[in-house]
């Protein structure tokens, strides 16, 4: 058969069509414990479980803010979580009209004999968890790939076992209910220009593709997460056009009309740059076969954390600040963005991270 | 580089495109001296140059029918040939904003040790022989890949050299300014079903596109002629809406929107199939985001040929045949054709086992 035949097949096509819904994107929540310990310390914020909780609770119950969203990618912990009302954040979303995910990787490990390159893993009982998540009220999951730039980089090897491990995740979530997110994040570290990153990108999804077919994968049933074509992070920077002209063309010359849509991640862009790259996409004239919207996580929290500060009393503020980007980037998926979002502190500021890791 | 951008890409691009333009095809036209000889058997006409050129005058005069038409395969023999009056066939179709294609490769040899699958050839000076074609007027290419349906057809072996195949020939054209027609047909030979079909179909078009990709092809100045999604030609017919359904989905999970027009081979279809086929694509309510038309050799001529039968004084009843098919298919790309065109040599079935060029 071509593509998989799952129980679920209708269910996958519809949520990862609703996902798409033009006007609506997704809440990347999923940071691991060590992750989100980085970013409460930059707030002096101890990494205890209940300040954890408080955060997504926080993000969650923001007034406004979920009816523009149309999934949250959880971390496992949080899946299991519940309001200060012992609601749990499962029910809290799917009453806002938002679907649950999940984040299934377990990170990513060196290849050997490469440049640092990684291949991400996983896979081992990922059917049994994905079943787990399933029952805990997850309709989709997310798994990152990591790819990078350099002389000699993306080799094959890198680029094949990316895409193989993204292929096998993909058909292993669909057996169980799940949307799979295909993630193949091209790191933009590095001096190289828009050119060169427009090129590996388009090799990356071709070689993406390739592997999902193989691996009978339901393209209607699941979403992309690329990383936007622009010019490398040591490398000057390019206009908003610019950004979205590259990364339409790349994504029309791979990704298959049948693919409901694709929810950019954020890199080390800035809230607002974030913002202003998708709405330029969503305006420019020509074809484009799929929705195009966000799955952002630092590039949706940052103000909101500066805001809150770990004080309580600043809840409102930081809920405040999070509908600010959330109205902001609900308007960039309909081209509609008009510039004018409320800069919080920090809304400009380049989240870029050297050689970023989860 | 990503996609080769050479000189030639902004009149690849364009050429692409107006090829694609709705209610508009191709007629091919580029059956081989050895094939046409066999179409000229058929009503007992001698297989010679000066009859090979009167049934090529009689299609291209055909008043009204260039319209229709995008572009014209040819066979090399034909690019150079001229009407009676002594004008070029190639300046006939120029003057009717028809673009003049040709067909480049050497036709199909077996690959050994497979059963009786088959890779094709032409590489050889292609290059030198695209400039020459460019020279004389020429703008698309055409290379057809054969593949089959069996208990283990097509072989891996089989896919990977035929998807490499185009894509060699296909950037091979875009060196020399010709738009390469990218042709993996799947032969309809067997009692397969539909839903067997269909998964051949995206398999080999995922491997096509892979290595189109490999190859720095620039996809926005390339076409698709793929064979519809049909069940096999041992297995019962189905109605033209579920060919159209999976024919598009087939295509809607394999072919990138930047390719701006999917060219639909007729294979061994009646004409009226073809067009009734065609036309239920083009009414589906999906999302299709490349131009849906249609390449036709036999399912354009069949009817044509036969009212010809190789006299003179058949010619206008002929040239009206022809314009009757190419106005249908015209409307087909459209959704817009109601059927019923033509008489009833138009539903014959064109189906020959293991056709071979």
């Amino acid at each position: 058969m071509s593509s998989l035949k799952s129980k679920y097949q209708d269910e996958l096509i519809a949520n990862a069509t609703y996902i798409g819904t033009p006007g609506k994107g997704i809440l990347a929540a999923d940071e691991s414990t060590g992750t989100i310990g980085k970013r409460l310390a930059s707030i002096n914020v101890e990494n205890v479980e209940t300040n954890r909780r408080i955060l997504r609770e926080l993000l969650f119950t923001a007034p406004g803010c979920l009816e523009c969203l149309s999934g949250v990618i959880l971390f496992e912990e949080t899946l299991y979580q519940k309001t200060a009302a012992g609601e749990p954040f499962v029910e809290v979303l799917k009453k806002g009209g938002v679907l649950p995910g999940i984040k299934v990787d377990k990170g990513t490990v060196e290849l050997a004999g490469t440049n640092a390159e990684t291949t991400t893993q996983g896979l081992d009982d990922l059917a049994q968890r994905c079943k787990k998540y399933y029952e805990g009220g997850a309709r989709f999951a997310k798994w990152r790939a990591v790819l990078k730039i350099g002389p000699n980089e993306p080799s094959p090897l890198a680029i094949h076992e990316n895409a193989n491990g993204l292929a096998r995740y993909a058909a292993i979530c669909q057996e169980n209910g799940l949307v799979p997110i295909v993630e193949p994040e091209i790191l933009s570290d590095g001096p190289h220009d828009i050119g060169k990153c427009a090129e590996v990108t388009e090799r990356v999804l071709a070689a993406c593709y390739k592997a999902l077919n193989d691996h009978h994968v339901l393209l209607e049933g699941t979403l992309l997460k690329p990383n936007m074509v622009t010019p490398g992070s040591d490398s000057a920077r390019l206009g908003p056009e610019v950004i979205a002209e590259h990364t339409v063309r790349a994504l029309l010359r791979t990704v298959p009309p049948a693919v409901p849509a694709i929810v950019f991640l954020s890199g080390g862009q800035s809230e607002e740059e974030a913002t202003v790259n998708l709405d330029a996409m969503n305006k420019l004239k020509g074809k484009k076969p799929w929705s195009l919207t966000f799955s952002y996580g630092r590039a949706l929290q940052q103000s909101t954390l500066k805001a809150w500060g770990g004080k309580d009393e600043n809840i409102p503020q930081a809920q405040a600040a999070l509908l600010v980007r959330c109205k902001a980037n609900s308007e960039a998926t309909l081209g509609a963005y008009k510039g004018d979002a409320t800069l919080g502190e920090g809304a400009s500021e380049s989240l870029h991270v050297k050689d970023y890791k989860y | 580089m990503s996609a080769f951008v050479g000189k030639y890409a902004d009149e690849l691009i364009k050429n692409a495109k107006y090829t694609a333009t709705p209610g508009k095809g191709i007629w091919a036209a580029d059956e081989s001296t050895g094939t046409i000889g066999k179409r000229l058997a058929s009503i007992n006409v001698e297989n010679i140059e000066a009859n090979r050129q009167a049934l090529r005058q009689l299609l291209f005069t055909s008043p009204n029918a260039l319209q229709y038409l995008s572009g014209v395969i040819l066979f090399e023999e034909t690019l150079y040939q001229k009407t009676s009056d002594g004008k070029p066939f190639v300046e006939v179709l120029e003057e009717n904003n028809v673009i003049p294609g040709i067909k480049v490769d050497k036709g199909v040899v077996e690959l050994a040790g497979t059963n009786g699958e088959t890779t094709t050839q032409g590489f050889d000076s292609l290059g030198a022989r695209c400039q020459q074609y460019y020279k004389a007027g020429a703008r698309f290419a055409k290379w057809r890949a054969v593949l089959k349906i069996g208990p283990n057809e097509p072989s891996e072996l089989s896919i990977q050299q035929n998807a490499q195949g185009l894509a060699r020939y296909a950037i091979i054209c875009q060196e020399n300014g010709l738009v390469p027609i990218v042709e993996p047909e799947i032969l309809t030979d067997g009692a397969h079903d539909i839903v067997k079909c269909a998964a051949v179909t995206e398999t080999v078009l995922a491997a096509v596109y892979k290595a189109l990709n490999e190859h720095h092809v620039l996809l926005e100045g390339t076409l698709l002629k793929p064979n519809m999604v049909t069940p096999g030609s041992d297995s019962p017919k189905v109605a033209p809406e579920v060919i159209a359904e999976y024919t598009v989905q087939a295509l809607r999970r394999t072919v990138p929107a930047a390719v701006p027009g999917i060219v639909f081979l007729s294979g061994g279809q009646s004409e009226e199939e073809a067009t009734l086929n065609l036309n239920a694509m083009n009414k589906l309510g999906v999302l299709k985001p490349w131009t849906l038309s249609f390449s036709f050799g036999r399912a354009l001529q069949q009817s044509t040929l036969k009212t010809w039968g190789g006299k003179k004084e058949n010619i206008g009843k002929a040239q009206e045949s022809f314009l009757a098919r190419c106005k249908a298919n015209s409307e087909a790309t459209l959704g817009k054709y109601v059927g019923g065109s033509g008489t009833g040599l138009a539903s014959e079935s064109l189906y020959v086992k293991d056709y071979k060029y």
